[in-house]
C-alpha cells in the first residue's frame, strides 16, 4: 500500500487493469461517436465517383473541392440570393441570443438573490417547463403567434427564444453563488438595484453568458423557421441546406459539403467556450 | 408568515421596507415585501411575460382545446372526453406510437443517462488537454445540427451504403438490406442514432459536476479504507453529485420522449407501415397535415402528462439515492 502510494502520488486507488478496461472502452465508444462525423467530413471532399464506390471507403482518396464549387454554382442559381439565407440565420441567431442573455439574466437576478411573494411558484413553473419539449405547445403557439401577428416574420422564432427556460434556470443557479457581501457593499456605496445588476452582477456571471450563448446559438442556428416562416426571402440557412440535402443521390456530395459548413460554426464556438461552459454547468444541480 | 420575515433577515439587501408599527396581517406583510422588491418584479417582467405567453398559456390552451372539436376555421365546439376515447379506443396507430415512444424512452432514456455519467466519469480521469478533446468528441454530434443525415448514407439501402458495403464485402450478407424500410431494423437504427445524439447538456453537466467534487474527500476516503475506484465512485462521487444527477435526469428523460426528427429524417414520414411512428410524429400528422386541432391537442396533452409525470417520479426516486 505504501509502495503504490509512492509510485503514483496523484492518484490513489487506481489499479492498472481497471484503467486499461475503462480507457479501452472510452476509446472504442469514442471511435463510434467520431466516425460518422469523420465520414461526413470525408464525404464533403469526395468526388462523386468515390461516394458511389463499391466497396465503400471511409476516407477520401482523391480529395477535391468539386462539391464546394458545385455548391457555389447551385447557390448562384437559387431564386433568392443565397446571402439572404445567411443574413436571415445570422439575424435570427444574433438578435435571439443577445435578447435571451439580457432578459434571462435580468429575470435570474431577483430569483437568485431576493425573496419576494411569488418567487417559489415562478421558479417551480420554469423547472416544470424543462420537463417537456416545445412540440407539446406547437399548436396553441401557432394560434398565439397569429393573434399577435408574428406569422411569417423573424419574430415568430426570435421572441419565444428570448424566454428559453433552460437559460434562465442555469443563470439563476450560477448567480446564487455570487457572495451577498458584494451586493451589500454596492448597496452601501449607494448604487441602485438596476445599477447593481448591470455593473456588479453581470460582469461576475460572464461564464454563464457564454453558456447561454452556445445553448441558444445551436438551437437558433439550426432552426428551419418552426413552421412559422413561409416567405422564401425570410427562410433560414438550415431550411435551404435541408432542401439541398433532400435533393437525394445526385446531391449527396453537395449535401455533405453544406452540412460540413453548417456544423463547423457551432463546433468552433464550443471549442473556444468549453471551459466557461463547464464552469457554469457545475452550479446547475437541482436542490432537494 | 414568520417565514417571510426570517427569509428577509437572511438577506439584508431586501431590508429597505420601512418597519411599520403594530400587528400586521399576512396580506400587509406580503404587500410590504412586494413593494420592497419592486425592482425585482421590474427586472423579471419582460422575461416572465414572454414565458407566460409562449410556454404557460399554450399548455393551458392545449388542455382546453383537447376537449373540443376544432378545425381552425369554425369556432371550437365542446365535445367532452370524445377526443381521448377516440385516441385510446379507436386509433390503432396511436397505440403503435405510444408503444414506440415508450420503447425509445425506456431504452434511450436510461442508457443515455448512464452513458453520459460513465463517459464523463472516465474522461474526468484524463489530463486537461485530452479531457477537453474527448469532451468535444462526445459532445459534437449533439450540436452539429442536421448532420445526422450522414446515417442515411451509412444505412442506405443499396450496396454503396457503408453498412451494406462492408457486410457484403466480408460476405455476411449476399444482397443489400433495406435497413430503413424494414420494420424490425428501423427501430434499432433510430435508437442507435438517438443515442449517438444524446450526449448533450446532461453530459456537460456531469463533466462539470465531477470537477467540483471536493478533492480532499478522496484522500480522506483512502485513509478510511476505500480500496478501489468503484468504492470511491459509490461512496464519495455519486453522493456528492446528487444535484447534478437530478438535473441531468430531467434533460435526458425529456429528450428521450420527444423522438421525432430522427424518425422523420431516417424512416420517412409516415414510415413504412407506421413502424417508426412516435407520439410526436402522430401529433404532427394531425396538427400540421389533417388540421384536427382538438384531436392533436389531446395527443399533446397525453405527451405532456407522460413527460412531466415520468420526470416527477424519477426525481422522487433519485432524491432517495444515497439516503
Amino acid at each position: 500500500m505504501n509502495f503504490t502510494l509512492q509510485l503514483r502520488k496523484k492518484r490513489v486507488n487506481r489499479s492498472f487493469m481497471g484503467s486499461l478496461l475503462l480507457f479501452g472502452f472510452l476509446a472504442i465508444v469514442g471511435a463510434f461517436m467520431a466516425l460518422p462525423l469523420v465520414y461526413a467530413i470525408n464525404a464533403a471532399f469526395k468526388p462523386l465517383d468515390e461516394i458511389f464506390l463499391f466497396p465503400p471507403t471511409l476516407f477520401v482518396r482523391n480529395p477535391t473541392m468539386t462539391n464546394f464549387i458545385d455548391l457555389m454554382t447551385l447557390l448562384g442559381n437559387s431564386w433568392v440570393p443565397f446571402s439572404r439565407y445567411i443574413f436571415n440565420t445570422v439575424f435570427i441567431t444574433g438578435v435571439g441570443v443577445v435578447g435571451h442573455v439580457l432578459l434571462a439574466s435580468a429575470a435570474a437576478y431577483p430569483l437568485a438573490k431576493y425573496n419576494f411573494p411569488g418567487k417559489e411558484i415562478l421558479f417551480t413553473t420554469v423547472v416544470l417547463s424543462l420537463m417537456f419539449t416545445p412540440q407539446v405547445t406547437a399548436i396553441p403557439n401557432y394560434m398565439v403567434m397569429s393573434w399577435i401577428g408574428f406569422i411569417d416574420s423573424y419574430w415568430a422564432v426570435i421572441v419565444p427564444a428570448f424566454a428559453f427556460p433552460l437559460g434562465l434556470y442555469l443563470m439563476k443557479q450560477f448567480m446564487e453563488q455570487i457572495p451577498d457581501a458584494l451586493l451589500e457593499a454596492a448597496k452601501i456605496d449607494g448604487a441602485s438595484e438596476y445599477r447593481i445588476f448591470w455593473q456588479v452582477v453581470m460582469p461576475n456571471v460572464k461564464p454563464a453568458w457564454m453558456t447561454l450563448v452556445i445553448l441558444l446559438f445551436q438551437i437558433l442556428w439550426a432552426t428551419d423557421g418552426n413552421g412559422f416562416i413561409y416567405s422564401e426571402q425570410l427562410k433560414t440557412l438550415h431550411f435551404a441546406s435541408n432542401q439541398i440535402i433532400q435533393g437525394g443521390i445526385a446531391r449527396a456530395g453537395v449535401g455533405a459539403a453544406v452540412a460540413l459548413i453548417l456544423m463547423s460554426v457551432p463546433i468552433t464556438l464550443f471549442v473556444f467556450t468549453q471551459s466557461k461552459i463547464i464552469e457554469t454547468m457545475a452550479t446547475s444541480g437541482m436542490k432537494d | 408568515m414568520s417565514n417571510v420575515i426570517t427569509k428577509q433577515k437572511q438577506n439584508p439587501v431586501t431590508m429597505t421596507a420601512k418597519p411599520s408599527l403594530g400587528p400586521q396581517s399576512w396580506w400587509e406583510i406580503n404587500w410590504q415585501s412586494m413593494k420592497a422588491n419592486k425592482h425585482g418584479y421590474v427586472l423579471m417582467a419582460p422575461y416572465m411575460l414572454l414565458f407566460l405567453m409562449f410556454t404557460v398559456l399554450p399548455v393551458l390552451m392545449s388542455v382546453i382545446i383537447s376537449f373540443t372539436y376544432f378545425n381552425m376555421l369554425e369556432f371550437p365546439k365542446f365535445i367532452g372526453w370524445q377526443n381521448y376515447s377516440r385516441l385510446f379506443l379507436e386509433d390503432d396507430i396511436f397505440l403503435i406510437a405510444v408503444k414506440n415512444t415508450m420503447l425509445f424512452a425506456a431504452i434511450t432514456g436510461p442508457v443515455s443517462y448512464l452513458a453520459c455519467f460513465l463517459f464523463a466519469w472516465i474522461i474526468n480521469e484524463l489530463q486537461p488537454k485530452l479531457r477537453a478533446f474527448m469532451t468535444l468528441i462526445f459532445y459534437a454530434p449533439s450540436i452539429s445540427g442536421n448532420v445526422f443525415f450522414i446515417w442515411l448514407l451509412i444505412f442506405s439501402g443499396d450496396r454503396y451504403g457503408i453498412a451494406n458495403g462492408f457486410l457484403i464485402k466480408w460476405s455476411f450478407i449476399l444482397e443489400p438490406i433495406q435497413w430503413l424500410k424494414t420494420e424490425h431494423y428501423m427501430l434499432a437504427i433510430i435508437i442507435l442514432v438517438q443515442l449517438w445524439l444524446s450526449l448533450g447538456t446532461g453530459f456537460l453537466v456531469f463533466i462539470a459536476g465531477l470537477q467540483t467534487v471536493d478533492k480532499t474527500l478522496y484522500e480522506a476516503g483512502a485513509v478510511d479504507g476505500i480500496k478501489n475506484r468503484w468504492q470511491e465512485l459509490w461512496y464519495i462521487t455519486l453522493p456528492s453529485m446528487r444535484p447534478q444527477l437530478m438535473f441531468g435526469a430531467v434533460i435526458q428523460l425529456t429528450t428521450a420522449f420527444a423522438v421525432a426528427d430522427v424518425s422523420i429524417n431516417l424512416a420517412g414520414f409516415p414510415s413504412v407501415n407506421y413502424a417508426a411512428e412516435t407520439i410526436v410524429t402522430h401529433l404532427m400528422d394531425f396538427g400540421t397535415i389533417r388540421f384536427e386541432m382538438g384531436f392533436a391537442s389531446a395527443i399533446a396533452t397525453v405527451l405532456f402528462t407522460l413527460m412531466v409525470g415520468t420526470n416527477l417520479i424519477v426525481q422522487r426516486l433519485l432524491r432517495k439515492v444515497g439516503e
